[in-house]
């Protein structure tokens, strides 16, 4: 899952510096690595590729805001299905 | 496609050809669209099109509303304008990111057209930039504060609601307001070179007070959610917009080119006349075919669909205007009377490469999503 995260916000890094390194806990907003289009997409991208709906309860901006949050709310809604 | 949208689609060529195009020219001249051609396009199901069935909608897929919006703007690029803020922008932003109450509130009244509404993004000061937008929201107990103005406003001179974009200096929020609450006052914009009859405004806002439950979305989505979500819709309607200027000029220019003569012959026997229909036809038909994709990544919710849908809108404006320039070109002196629609088609089609984003800013977006999307590929 980390991996796949991963690889959606590099896809989506407005800088095209080769040595730019996404740590787990970078807040992605704060470090500037994405535009204002990001969180809409992200949240398609969660949606659609984990079969999940977001509430308004989790839209929270600082949910998404490193690669640790958002796989910390996919693995919370996920774990809420499973049950 | 469905005998149901088939019939629906054949319908709105027919609403379109009957009680849109013919009068298309009077709507510009008056600068009015009529109030009852609003409603009739709310009966005939045009203004819900994307809305599920149970907001009284057509539940339309992207590709079949991308249809109904060429369909709609090959007539009159007023009434496209419409679909555009009322059902592409402000519609889609409610029904991704409100809630029930809102949804019900909101949503079958602007099927019917029973409410219009317009989405207020741009400010006097604030356009390309919107992220630096002054218009500013205060809480109080149950309410908000909103102070500020708007600018370039569509449809917003008849609007029932607007979605107004307002920030408190910390965050951004969306909130639907009532035109006529105290405080809103909506000045029209006149001496446009296009859209003359959409109604377009200039809007201040001096302490209007707003429920708190008018916002949609979660606190601080205003611009990371809502924003983006109606922006992307409205330039994928704008995309099929696009689309229907380009054909709509190519049909005037081939038919104007059989029929008009020049040196005791039809002017579309002279080879530099056959270029430009050349060009329309292929240039036209590649960008329907990208749409046809566009609509399908869409419908897929596919991660590169937000992207694409900007490549779309950004191609269909630059065709638009290069065949609608080519169309007056053919028209020759009469390209320049609005007697022909040529006339009007070229103006409308500068509008979109302008709006839901400058041709320049979605150049910005589409060369970095190339810069990564076509870096170190393995062959
Ligand atoms: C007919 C019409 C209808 C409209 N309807 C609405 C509506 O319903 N709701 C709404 O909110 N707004 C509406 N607008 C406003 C429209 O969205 C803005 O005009 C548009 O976003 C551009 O903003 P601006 O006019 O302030 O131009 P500016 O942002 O000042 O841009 C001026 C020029 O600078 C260029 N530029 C700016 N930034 C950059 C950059 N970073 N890189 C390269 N070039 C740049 C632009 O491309 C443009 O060529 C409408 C406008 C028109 C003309």
């Amino acid at each position: 899952m980390k991996e796949k995260i991963v690889k959606f916000i590099s896809d989506n890094l407005i800088n095209l510096d080769d040595e730019i390194e996404i740590k787990d806990d970078d807040n992605i907003f704060e470090k500037g690595f994405v535009n204002s289009l990001f969180s809409m997409k992200l949240l398609n991208y969660i949606e659609t590729e984990f079969n999940m709906e977001v509430d308004d309860d989790d839209m929270e901006i600082s949910n998404f805001s490193s690669v640790n949050r958002i796989e910390a709310l996919i693995k919370k809604k996920t774990e809420v299905l499973s049950d | 496609m469905s005998e149901v949208i088939q019939d629906f689609l054949e319908s709105a060529k027919e609403f379109a050809n009957t009680k849109i195009r013919p009068f298309a020219a009077e709507f510009e001249e008056k600068q009015q669209f009529p109030a009852q051609l609003i409603k009739e396009m709310g009966k005939a199901k045009f203004l819900g099109a994307t809305f599920p069935e149970k907001y009284n909608g057509m539940n339309l897929d992207p590709y079949n509303y991308g249809l109904l919006t060429e369909i709609i703007g090959k007539a009159d690029c007023t009434a496209r304008s419409l679909l555009t803020v009322h059902t592409s922008l402000v519609g889609s932003a409610i029904l991704r990111w409100g809630n029930e109450a809102q949804k019900n509130k909101w949503l079958p009244d602007m099927a019917e057209g029973n409410i219009i509404t317009a989405f207020a993004l741009t400010e006097p000061n604030v356009g390309t930039d919107a992220s630096s937008i002054q218009t500013s929201y205060e809480e109080k107990e149950n309410a908000v504060i909103i102070n500020g103005s708007k600018k370039w406003i569509t449809f917003s001179g008849v609007a029932d609601y607007l979605l107004v974009i307002a920030t408190n200096g910390k965050k951004v929020n969306a909130y639907m307001v009532d035109t006529k609450t105290p405080g809103v006052t909506i000045k029209p914009i006149k001496g446009l070179m296009a859209a003359k009859a959409s109604y377009i405004s200039e809007i201040e806002f001096t302490n209007v007070e707003v429920p708190k439950e008018n916002r949609i979305g979660v606190d601080g989505g205003g611009f990371a959610y809502i924003v983006s979500t109606a922006l992307d819709h409205g330039r994928y309607s704008i995309a099929w917009g696009g689309l229907a200027i380009a054909q709509e000029a190519l049909e005037a220019m081939v038919n104007y080119s059989r029929e008009r003569k020049q040196f005791g012959k039809k002017i579309y026997t002279f080879q530099l006349i056959q270029e430009m229909i050349a060009n329309a036809v292929a240039n036209i038909h590649s960008t329907r075919a990208f749409l046809e994709k566009v609509a399908s990544l869409r419908q897929q919710n596919h991660q590169d669909s937000v992207n694409e849908t900007i490549i779309a809108k950004y191609l269909t404006s630059k065709i638009a205007m290069q065949i609608s320039t080519d169309a007056v070109q053919v028209h020759g002196g009469n390209g320049f009377y609005n007697k022909y629609p040529v006339e009007r088609l070229f103006r409308e089609a500068k509008v979109l490469e302008v709006i839901e984003g400058t041709s320049q800013v979605l150049q910005n977006i589409i060369s970095l999503y190339g810069l990564k999307k076509y870096y170190k590929i393995n062959c």
